[in-house]
């Protein structure tokens, strides 16, 4: 019984798959789809909330239900549900395979919240395998456009390098095995920690960290971003864009400890690639005319800013970085909310087509403007207490090069950031009509606006949630012990 | 002995500009929202002078003080307090509202209520940034201010409004991020981001270093200090009336504000260190904003170079470290405040007349418009010291402070440098005069003005209370230097505290 009360929110995806799946059968029934989707996100919350308390450990220990794992399932299932009603009637995807696209959505949705539990190196596979797949059929939807199939070189390039990605992953995985003789996380861990220094455990830990550092846009596995959010519809953009991240960084806190808190050499390297991704995303960043591009890069230097957490190689440091990336989730849908309404039939957008959005559809506008200047991490934004955080996590681990390093490319990131508000908010629209919303996306767009500013103003809660997860998390022993550090605690 | 008026009354202050935004973005018709704004600024202004009359002015500590956890988990607590020097800039920021929005009263025609309620976040911020005792929530303020302020230069300015806008916003942006990591570095050193439990503390002279250079490009952005002045021009000309008085009134003193609430008390040894770079820094911008002033043909370029003039000696005092340099370099910061403030109203209200500001279309103006050329007059004398107006104490107090220290046994710079501030007085003198000469009399061929209507009872009311002011502290400057008093004393004794310390090591 309770078993099955802690797999409720999997169990309920499960059952909404199933259902669209029914759907998706002879004549497109796109509205059905959609209102099935939209239940099985409600549902999916009520369920996550239910079993937010839930502490179990599930098919022979490869399945861990902590709160670290349950408040991530929340996320997911809050995000989902905004994903599905940022992408309203989806525009630009073909006709006839919309109902396949709910279907697919929930399916990589289902396997980002089985991810965030998975605590074994086989079953952690299948559960990315199972959030990625779905996301290469995503990106190959879109309508074809006149003269050129973009979304179809995207689709190719998403999966190439996802493959690859994937199978640099399964190369490190396959080191991690050899040097301890098991897939359990749990179990690899002690045995791990003790010879973390040697060559051979770092570069198996490196190598395995590839696959993440895909699916979160890492240097130098971040090529795919850019040309993926230009060639995907804008939907669909939205969804790479955020809850993959969050999975990426679900399983970085549950493979970074397997380094242990005292690993000069990883923790090095973790440096060295945040600072890569940081320059790499936010130079280019300032020279890009496609807000979608724009926000690739961006989204290449927050990554980066995330890594910082991993870098501090301290529960602290692991949920700020966590902190970071939910908070970086609504800045960008909010961002690609909007790209979504301005854009005419699904077109990509040009951030001069922009101007004068706050004439516009005012309400837009001040999302974006909340989005953009939370990306950019000022106060009293949810950016800025993420970066805070990040910065504290560093600097109490003697990081202060990087925070320098860190804080320069903020300011960099503040130029490009401004090019959007400039666009927005001190241009005339000149003679363009003005944007009518409908009722859902007001909804939306407030709810972005107020979850940015929460998050921003009030973080102890859901900081303090985060940290105790990834305490939980990070001190993976056999499941009995578990349950015995929580009653002493 | 603590009310609850003492808890809560910052607080009030702070927050209920926000509440008074939500009011007005609710409200139907621009005259509406205009006069929303204006009575709620307005009372917000009366009773702010409450505070003056239950300030302690015998203690140097932080009064109406007001604690509580905010963010557990990384340690930032809401914590709001007043001393002395703070309690005159919110006055100031509170008195100066009710003007701003006057002033923008026909000047702005277009979004009056999202200029309102921009006005009104500013006046939160800025409240904010002077109360907040503890840095994350000093930083959230200082920080916030912006994204309002570039809103009002960008979307109500001038034609190169986006240059201007955009400019001002990296500009600060850029010396803010290294503050921030000047904030975290003192919290892992010291485990708390509580100001008043950071000053007075004795930290290695390099840490020491690192801090107030951090520190310093900040403020010196701010303030702006030559040569970091280059955003302030073009947001002062480019700005709406109420921006650039906003800007010159109280965003300028932040700058000021933040070498002595954090400078000084925090890193007294860097901060003895680099007084003679910072006190050379200081009269080469007397120097440059006089003889940039002098060659303006912009009424408001003119106003804006003479900004940068007027806060080299406010930072000239400060860095003097004595008790009537700082005295001083606090006055000339609400006297500043007070004077450019009016003569950016000036301004605004010959630009609504002639739609230029150039100096060549307003001159003769005086001629025809008599009450306009008194208050003109009155203020322009004000701005270059003139003996029985405001500016005269504060310069001259920074002078006698500054020189006291130059001549000093223990004078960290050379003698010539006192030299080198007495042509910043004279330019004073030659820029405003020759702006006040042309505007008021002007030459033979004059433009027509005999169809330019004279100030409006708005406009007087607008100046009256500035008025007020100019002589106020140029002729009875005692109870000004009694409220801060103290807190510059104590001031003094926290910047040598730590640096009598680390001789005697």
């Amino acid at each position: 019984m309770t078993a099955s009360a802690a797999f409720l929110p999997e169990l309920v995806f499960l059952l909404g798959a199933l259902v669209v799946f029914g759907f998706t059968l002879g004549e497109s029934r796109v509205r059905q789809a959609r209102n099935a989707a939209l239940a099985t996100a409600a549902a999916a919350i009520l369920a996550a909330v239910f079993s937010l308390g839930c502490h179990e450990s599930l098919f022979q220990d490869a399945y861990r239900v902590d709160i670290f794992s349950q408040t991530l399932k929340l996320a997911f299932s809050i995000g989902f549900g905004l994903i599905l009603l940022l992408s309203g009637g989806l525009g630009d995807i073909r006709e006839e395979v919309k109902p396949e696209y709910y279907l697919f959505l929930t399916i990589s949705v289902l396997g980002l919240l089985m991810l965030s539990s998975a605590i074994e190196l086989i079953t952690l596979v299948v559960c990315l395998e199972l959030s990625s797949f779905p996301l290469f059929l995503l990106v190959a939807m879109r309508r074809e456009q006149e003269g050129h199939r973009m979304q179809m070189e995207s689709a190719i390039k998403y999966i190439m390098f996802g493959i690859a990605a994937n199978g640099i992953m399964f190369f490190g995985f396959s080191y991690l095995f050899g040097l301890t003789g098991t897939t359990s996380l749990p179990v690899m861990m002690p045995k791990l920690v003790a010879i973390a220094g040697t060559p051979a455990a770092i570069a198996g830990l490196a190598l395995a960290l590839g696959g993440i550092f895909y699916k979160l846009a890492i240097f130098p596995f971040q090529f795919w971003t850019p040309d993926v959010y230009q060639g995907a519809a804008n939907e669909t953009a939205a969804l790479i864009s955020s809850l993959p991240k969050l999975g990426g960084i679900a399983i970085l806190v549950r493979l970074v400890c397997l380094a242990g808190p005292d690993s000069p050499t990883f923790a090095l390297l973790l440096a060295m690639l945040a600072v890569a991704s940081m320059m790499y995303g936010n130079l280019i960043a300032l020279v890009q005319t496609d807000f979608k591009r724009l926000l690739g890069f961006s989204g290449i230097a927050h990554a980066g800013y995330a890594l910082i957490g991993f870098v501090a190689l301290s529960e602290e440091g692991a949920a700020a970085a966590m902190f970071y990336i939910l908070s970086y989730l609504l800045m960008v849908m909010a961002c690609f909310l909007v790209i979504c309404r301005v854009s005419r039939d699904g077109a990509n957008l040009k951030i001069e087509e922009l101007a004068g959005l706050h004439r516009r559809s005012p309400l837009l506008a001040v999302t974006l403007a909340v989005g953009v200047f939370a990306l950019a991490g000022l106060p009293p934004f949810a950016g800025f207490m993420g970066k805070l955080s990040l910065l504290k996590a560093a600097l109490a681990k003697g990081w202060l090069a990087l925070v320098i390093i860190v804080m320069i490319n903020a300011a960099i990131a503040v130029f490009y950031y401004l090019s959007v508000v400039r666009e927005s908010w001190f241009r005339d629209p000149g003679d363009l009509p003005p944007i009518r919303l409908d009722g859902p996306t007001r909804v939306l767009c407030l709810l972005l606006i107020g979850g940015i500013l929460a998050l921003g103003i009030a973080p102890s809660p859901v900081l303090d949630r985060l940290r105790q997860g990834v305490a939980q998390a990070t001190h993976l022993t056999p499941a009995p012990a578990v349950a015995v550090v929580g009653q002493t605690r | 002995m603590t009310t609850p008026y003492d808890h809560s009354v910052l607080t009030l202050l702070i927050f209920s500009p926000l509440a008074a935004a939500a009011v007005a973005a609710c409200l139907r018709g621009e005259n509406a929202v205009r006069w929303w704004t204006l009575a709620f600024t307005t009372v917000a202004a009366v009773f702010s002078l409450t505070l003056y009359g239950h300030f302690d002015v015998s203690t140097a500590a932080f009064q109406f003080r007001y604690t509580v956890p905010w963010v557990g988990s990384l340690g930032i607590h809401y914590d709001v307090g007043v001393d002395g020097i703070s309690l005159l800039l919110v006055l100031l920021t509170t008195l100066m509202m009710p003007l701003c929005v006057l002033c923008s009263w026909s000047y702005i025609k277009t979004r009056v209520r999202e200029f309102m309620i921009c006005l009104l976040i500013m006046e939160t911020a800025m409240i904010g940034v002077f109360c907040a005792l503890d840095f994350v929530l000093f930083f959230v303020f200082w920080e916030a201010m912006l994204i309002p302020m570039a809103m009002l230069i960008g979307v109500w300015g001038g034609p190169r409004k986006i240059y201007a806008a955009l400019k001002f916003f990296i500009y600060t942006m850029a010396g803010s991020v290294f503050l921030l990591v000047a904030i975290v570095a003192l919290r892992i050193h010291e485990g708390t981001f509580s100001i008043p439990d950071l000053m007075g503390k004795t930290y290695s002279s390099s840490f020491q270093t690192w801090v107030f250079l951090a520190f310093f490009i900040s403020f010196a952005i701010k303030v702006p200090m030559f040569p970091f002045h280059t955003w302030l021009p073009a947001a002062h000309v480019e700005a709406p009336t109420a921006g650039s008085v906003i800007l010159a009134s109280i965003l300028l003193k932040m700058g000021t504000y933040g070498f002595l609430r954090f400078s000084l008390p925090i890193t007294p040894d860097a901060a003895a260190m680099f007084t003679p770079y910072i006190l050379w820094l200081s009269v080469a911008g007397i120097l440059y904003g006089g003889l940039t002033a002098l060659a303006q043909p912009d009424l408001k370029k003119l106003v804006a170079y003479s900004s940068v003039a007027h806060m080299g000696f406010a930072t000239f005092g400060i860095f003097a470290m004595n008790t009537l340099g700082l005295q001083g370099a606090v006055l000339v910061m609400i006297n500043h405040g007070v004077t450019t403030g009016a003569l950016f109203i000036m301004v605004g209200i010959i630009y609504e007349r002639l739609h230029s500001r150039e100096l060549d279309r307003a001159a003769g103006l005086g001629r025809a418009l008599p009450i306009f050329a008194v208050f003109v007059g009155v203020f322009s004398l004000s701005s270059l010291a003139f003996p029985g107006t405001n500016s005269f104490i504060g310069e001259f107090l920074v002078m006698a402070g500054g020189f006291g220290r130059i001549w000093a046994a223990d004078s960290p710079v050379p003698k010539v440098l006192a030299v080198c501030v007495v042509p910043g007085v004279v330019l004073a003198a030659a820029y405003m005069f020759r702006m006040l000469q042309r505007v008021v009399y002007g030459g033979t061929k004059n433009p027509d003005h005999s169809l330019v209507a004279d100030l409006r009872p708005r406009e007087i009311a607008t100046l009256v209370p500035l008025l007020v002011f100019v002589f106020w502290i140029g002729l009875h400057p005692a109870p000004f230097i009694r409220v801060m008093e103290k807190s510059v004393a104590h001031l003094i004794d926290q910047s040598r505290h730590t640096t009598a310390l680390a001789g005697n090591r």
